[in-house]
């Protein structure tokens, strides 16, 4: 799936133009991007949260010379799926195997 | 940052939008975010990252409080990807490429 289809999926959703579609799904990952960028964690319910985590700087060894390295602290993003996506996944047939009716045996 | 601020930001750059609009959009983006990850469709943004499901075997585990064995049987997990692009304005890095419109 593409930004594309998901922009099909709100344009067949709501009956506005394609037009505008595009630019409110595009608007909304710039708006998310934008938090994210400021540091601030991003909670969507029953999707998941986007959160940025410091990393700080640590010591690392280049594993062709062995010569001794500092890793530069950084900023990760880091996404952890909602409660409920996660048992959305597991309660759904899983498409690739027939063999997932077994929840509690 | 909540799905209700969100909403709220769309709504304030598209006036013309209702707020039950904007709503509705917000979820049908991420509904059908969803729905892909159940038919185990890799989803991919553009400048924001992929969505992947992986999958886990079933495996023996212990309840750390007893240490009686438990098993975990097997599941999908969704799992994301930052993109580049984002990846280098969370570490306020200078993008090496502007891809936008």
């Amino acid at each position: 799936m593409t930004k594309a289809e998901i922009i099909d999926r709100t344009y067949e959703k709501v009956g506005f133009s394609k037009k505008e579609a595009t630019d409110v799904v595009e608007a909304t990952f710039d708006i998310i991007k934008n938090h994210l960028e400021k540091g601030e964690k991003v909670k969507i319910s029953g999707f998941g949260n986007f959160i940025v985590n410091s990393k700080s700087p640590r010591k690392g060894r280049n594993p062709q010379t062995g010569e001794e390295i500092i890793i530069a602290g950084r900023k990760v993003l880091t996404f952890k799926p909602s409660q409920i996506l996660k048992q959305s996944l597991n309660n759904s047939p899983s498409p690739s195997s027939s063999s997932s009716s077994s929840t509690s045996s | 940052m909540t799905k209700r601020d969100l909403i709220d930001e769309v709504n304030r750059r598209f006036p013309h939008l209702s707020r039950f609009d904007s709503e509705v959009i917000i979820n049908t983006i991420f509904g059908s975010m969803v729905d892909a990850m159940e038919r185990e469709e890799r989803i991919e943004i553009r400048g924001f990252g992929s969505f992947v499901v992986k999958h886990r075997r079933a495996r023996g585990g212990r309840n750390p409080k007893t240490g009686a064995i438990v098993s975990v049987s097997a599941k999908r997990v969704p799992f994301f990807k930052v993109g580049k692009e984002l990846r280098q304005r969370v570490n306020n890095e200078q993008p090496d490429h502007e891809d936008s419109q």
